[in-house]
């Protein structure tokens, strides 16, 4: 491949326009190429394979055959997968506005560069570079009764006396995800707040100041305004990521206690590969893949 | 003053899992040699996720130089499709082509396989990192190329020798991002490896809370949540410029 690129590229440097073009052409396939190939085989293949299996009888081991739209009417007999909505839409809510609410603040508190404030954002970043199972796997033994540090703390300043169920209870389960949750993104969304909190110019800031306006009015008149097109794209990313949840509910709460933290993704796992039914958890993909760029896209339109 | 007192305590809140954590699996040094003995032992794990790691970081990073110096310099039909083809990936949830890709990848003889996982993984990585070197070689003069051009060089030579070190910076922010999402992964290599001798570390240490016999041992597990979250500490405090800089180009993802 070296060796045609650069003949090739002799010619285009020193041949005739006509020729040059058709061989930039092809040189520009060329470098392109190796993205074409992986877009096509890894991406577009499994797109159009998706809406294939979902067609299908598909069993883990065996061959398929053709039954549509029978894995898509079976959905609604699926009373996990509608429970599983319900409570991945009410995790998304809480954890969207809880998430948004603990970057703004720490976005606001490191805005200005000040002696020290680098230490502060790295910080509050770190987490977000510990993987999410890494983070689930040291909640679990953090929050754990016998071996966590948090129940003897919390004994210790007499907040709680008895062992606190951290997983143990399904509103409890998701308070704890939640935490999990806060604290490993919520420095990943205030770093996206910062590019945004810093686009705005000082003169601004300066020209209110000198208006009369106080912190407050500064806040809500400027700062808000000014940073929507960037908590538009946090709140995008954070309702996406948290309706995909999967990673946080399997590790940490494996779904329990009595299947009350099951996310949507986590059954279209289970059906997949403990029920061996590949034609269903295909129909679900699809049915999640439709809402989520729906949903994608009526936010971009209606955020930005 | 009352707003370093806000911030330390932040500090305090976000740093103490990590420090306890490390203090936890310390405890007890045997811990580590526990989970050294696990499963298929954790050299075993941690090489395979070196491996789809490096994998996915050099495959990352010849697939977005050569297609983003192509699409920065070049024109040819099917460009714009492929472009937007490509960023579609970031509209398209994850989870919901895996399942496909774990029959796709036995159809290509690369189910339970880390080249295969490493393969998904450049796909993942591609709009972001397609994005930040097509914008990076966009930057670079014309008069750089044209200048080796007219020495003789043929377009690759210019690219291999005198264009791919002026974009350095952008390499290692694309590289940095490539690791610590293949590293991380938990979903990909859940579903697409199913042999223990090919997990790599997120799958293998969270088997440890799933054992069927015998109790969890919660000192073994914090020494896997170490091994797995050093690595990536340290990686990030060296280079957190770069990381800064992809997240400023405006190409995020979480």
């Amino acid at each position: 491949m070296t060796l045609t690129m650069t003949r090739s590229g002799r010619r285009a440097a020193h041949g005739a326009p006509a020729a040059r073009w058709r061989s930039r052409k092809i040189q520009g396939w060329l470098y392109a190429a190796p993205t074409a190939v992986i877009v096509g085989v890894l991406f577009v293949a499994p797109l159009v394979l998706v809406v294939w299996m979902s067609l299908n009888r598909w069993p883990l081991l065996g061959g398929a055959t053709f039954n549509a739209p029978d894995n898509y009417t079976k959905i609604a007999d699926n009373p996990l997968f509608l429970d599983a909505v319900l409570f991945t839409l009410k995790y998304t809510a809480i954890t969207t506005v809880l998430l948004s609410g603990v970057a703004l603040g720490l976005a606001l508190l490191v805005q200005e560069r000040r002696p020290g404030i680098g230490f502060f954002r790295t910080a509050f970043f770190l987490p977000g570079a510990v993987g999410f199972a890494a983070a689930g796997l040291l909640f679990y033994g953090m929050l754990n009764n016998d071996f966590g540090p948090i129940d003897p703390m919390l004994r210790a300043v007499g907040l709680t006396t008895e062992p606190v169920k951290w997983i143990g209870t399904p509103s409890m389960a998701l308070f704890s995800t939640i935490a999990l949750v806060i604290w490993r993104f919520a420095g990943f969304n205030m770093l996206i707040l910062l590019t945004g909190l810093q686009a705005i110019p000082t003169e601004v800031y300066e020209a209110a100041r000198s208006d009369g306006a106080g912190r407050w009015q500064i806040f809500t008149r400027i700062t808000l305004p000014l940073l929507r097109p960037t908590l538009a794209l946090m709140l995008i990313l954070s309702v996406t990521g948290s309706l995909l949840a999967f990673d946080q509910f399997f590790v940490f709460t494996n779904g329990g206690p009595d299947n009350s933290t099951v996310s949507m993704v986590m059954v279209v796992y289970r059906d997949a590969f403990f029920r061996f039914d590949l034609g269903g958890a295909a129909a679900l993909s699809v049915v999640l893949l439709v809402a989520l760029v729906g949903l994608n896209t009526l936010m971009m339109r209606r955020l930005r | 003053m009352s707003r370093y007192l806000t911030l330390s305590a932040l500090a305090v809140l976000f740093l103490f899992p990590l420090v306890w954590s490390g203090y936890a699996s310390l405890e007890d040094p045997s811990n580590y040699l526990e989970m050294a003995r696990f499963g298929e032992g954790v050299g075993t794990y941690a090489t395979n996720s070196v491996l789809v790691s490096a994998m996915t970081v050099a495959g990352t990073l010849v697939v977005s130089a050569l297609g983003g110096y192509g699409f920065a310099r070049f024109d040819f039909p099917g460009k714009n499709v492929l472009f937007l083809a490509t960023l579609a990936i970031l509209m398209v949830p994850y989870a919901t082509i895996l399942i496909p890709l774990y029959v796709l990848l036995g159809y290509l003889g690369l189910q339970n396989s880390l080249v295969g996982l490493s393969l998904v993984f450049v796909m993942f990585q591609l709009p972001f990192a397609l994005f930040m070197m097509r914008n990076a070689f966009e930057a670079l003069p014309r008069e750089l190329e044209e200048a080796a051009l007219v020495d003789g060089c043929g377009t690759f030579r210019a690219f291999s020798r005198i264009l791919l070190h002026a974009v350095r910076p952008a390499l290692v922010t694309v590289g940095l991002f490539a690791f610590l999402a293949s590293w991380n992964d938990f979903f990909a290599p859940l579903i697409l490896l199913n042999d223990g001798a090919s997990f790599t570390l997120p799958v293998a240490v969270v088997s440890m809370t799933q054992r069927t016999f015998g109790a969890i041992d919660y000192g073994m597990l914090q020494a896997g949540v170490m091994v797995m979250a050093i690595p990536c500490l340290v990686l990030f405090i060296v280079l957190q410029r770069h990381y800064v800089r992809g997240f400023m180009s405006g190409a995020l993802r979480g």
